[in-house]
């Protein structure tokens, strides 16, 4: 299973930490999958400029094409200005419209607010839904409070990301399943 | 109403056999696709440019002065010639000449470009797709009524008295514009009165008919008679015994196909839906294509219809195959029933 992490933001530093402990916990806990870390403060992505994404070339191309050979999509994402940042829209609207059909995708969102919360269920999952993902219901949403110098200081949290990656290589591969199962049918 | 096959030039391994023919060969194979096509009565043949991989017909004109050359009684055009990057005067001169070795059959569908390798590779901004497009696409139609050209505008150098030559056999080239299925492109081409060249994917003949009125309200609201402009919609057509064999001989083709040139596959599900009487995409057997062509000719009013059969590195002996059962089975039926329609 190709499995494909994202760090959502140019900026701070507690999207990065989530996304590494992640990225850590899917190399420990499961063997078959192909984990890539793509964290955008190490890409200079462009604008989205409408082109097809195979026209986009250097980081954005790379960028655009790793997403799109993804089988599950690990999004994490601060949130700014009562909203996700800038950044990770933009490598949203690099890809096509129903760029995100037979990928599973889940949600990881730090904030410095609890009143962030609904923001990811109420802005990201519908770009999610629109492109076709199929959504990992329940996300994880970490607090300022929970990291100290670049580490989760919560087990709570590493418990909540633990059973977000079960849930999400669940949903993946009964996905996947159904998906088999239902091609088949067609006899074509 | 006419029929003919068109092709994008497309120059993609067989998905069966993981094989793809040299460039040579399918250049080749396409002028013998045409010939064909000729031969068994069909009205019309038309290659694409694409400038990226996988496509062979970058110099589309050249391609169809071979085309020429090798046939006698079709009309041949471009399907389509991005002429935001081209200049319009080059163009002209392109397909009168390819109209005097054709003795008169040439025709241009100018369009916009789906992809954009060639901004780049011909140093356009990408920023001026839209006003490329309708200024250069205007300048081929005043070339197209004058021979003595006194023209100035954003993207070329002005043309004063300029006389563009040869002229064409024909007197006039037939020029069409080409649409994708949204209503917004079919009404500029309404407004300018001049023939849509309409193509689609999949999806409801319904669905394209909105598309098609549109573009004969904006063609009647701008002054123009729509009864005097044609109309041609171009879409997948595959042909076998059974719809069964027919989507899985396609499919694989289209699907890889869409992911090389694209970047991704063809739902199934969408496609297992174009066997349905309902769809523009004609695939099945001969007696329902026939039947789904017939619907499409009713609810459209359309002038021509445009097969694309050959994408995603068919094997040329299935090509072979399909005009045969057209110009056996399909255009008789076809040419009769909408003969009759005409009289009435």
């Amino acid at each position: 299973m190709n499995v494909v992490v994202v760090a959502g933001s140019i900026a701070g530093s507690k999207t990065r930490t989530a996304v590494d402990y992640t990225v850590k916990s899917l190399k420990e806990n499961y063997s078959d999958v192909d984990v890539t870390l793509l964290d955008l403060a190490e890409y200079n992505v462009q604008f989205s400029d409408g082109r097809n994404y195979l026209d986009y070339d250097g980081d954005t191309g790379y960028v655009a094409r790793t997403l799109m050979k993804a089988e599950v999509l690990i999004i994490g994402t601060p949130i700014f200005q009562a909203s996700i940042p800038g950044s990770l829209k933009n490598v949203f609207d690099l890809l096509p419209g129903d760029g995100l059909r037979d990928k599973t995708a889940a949600m990881i969102v730090t904030a410095g607010s609890a009143r962030h919360y609904l923001i990811a269920e109420q802005q990201l999952k519908p770009i999610l839904g629109y492109m076709k993902a199929q959504i990992v219901q329940s996300y994880v949403f970490i607090e300022e409070d929970n990291f100290y110098r670049r580490e989760i200081t919560n087990d709570d949290v590493l418990f909540r990301i633990d059973r977000l990656l079960e849930d999400t290589m669940v949903l993946a591969e009964t996905s996947a399943k159904i998906r088999e199962a239902k091609e088949a049918e067609y006899d074509f | 109403m006419e029929f003919g096959i068109y092709t994008l030039g497309d120059h993609l391994p067989d998905p069966h056999t993981g094989e793809r023919i040299s460039a040579e060969q399918r250049i080749h194979e396409i002028i013998e696709y045409a010939r064909l096509a000729d031969e068994a009565g069909l009205d019309f043949f038309s290659v694409g440019e694409s400038h990226q991989d996988y496509f062979a017909t970058q110099a589309h004109s050249a391609v169809l002065a071979g085309i020429a050359q090798a046939t006698k009684d079709i009309k041949i055009a471009s399907s389509s010639t991005i002429i935001s990057t081209s200049d319009p005067v080059r163009v002209y001169e392109d397909f009168a000449t390819i109209d005097l070795i054709s003795r008169g059959r040439a025709e241009i569908v100018a369009g916009r470009a789906s992809r954009i390798g060639l901004f780049d590779l011909l140093g356009y901004n990408v920023r001026d797709y839209e006003a490329l497009y309708e200024e250069k696409f205007d300048l081929l139609l005043k070339i197209n009524e004058q021979e003595t050209v006194t023209w100035d505008g954003d993207f070329r150098a002005p043309l004063n008295n300029a006389k563009v030559l040869p002229r064409p056999q024909q007197g006039k080239l037939p020029i069409w514009r080409a649409v994708g299925g949204t209503p917004q492109s079919a009404i500029k081409a309404g407004y300018a009165g001049v023939p849509m060249f309409m193509a689609h994917l999949g999806g409801p003949v319904t669905a394209f008919k909105r598309t098609i009125d549109a573009y004969r309200e904006a063609a009647q609201s701008s002054g123009f008679d729509p009864s005097k402009l044609p109309v041609a919609t171009a879409g997948f057509f595959y042909a076998a015994e059974t719809s069964q064999q027919a989507l899985k001989d396609m499919y694989p083709h289209i699907n890889e196909g869409m992911k090389k040139t694209n970047g991704q596959g063809f739902s199934k599900q969408v496609f297992a839906q174009g066997a349905d009487k309902r769809s523009v995409m004609n695939i099945g057997s001969p007696q329902e294509i026939i039947e789904k062509i017939l619907y499409q000719h009713e609810v459209f009013g359309h002038q021509r219809y445009i097969a694309q059969i050959d994408f995603g590195g068919m094997p040329f002996d299935k090509l072979r195959k399909n005009i045969d059962i057209i110009g056996t089975e399909i255009l008789p039926a076809v040419k009769k029933y909408t003969a009759k329609q005409q009289e009435e």
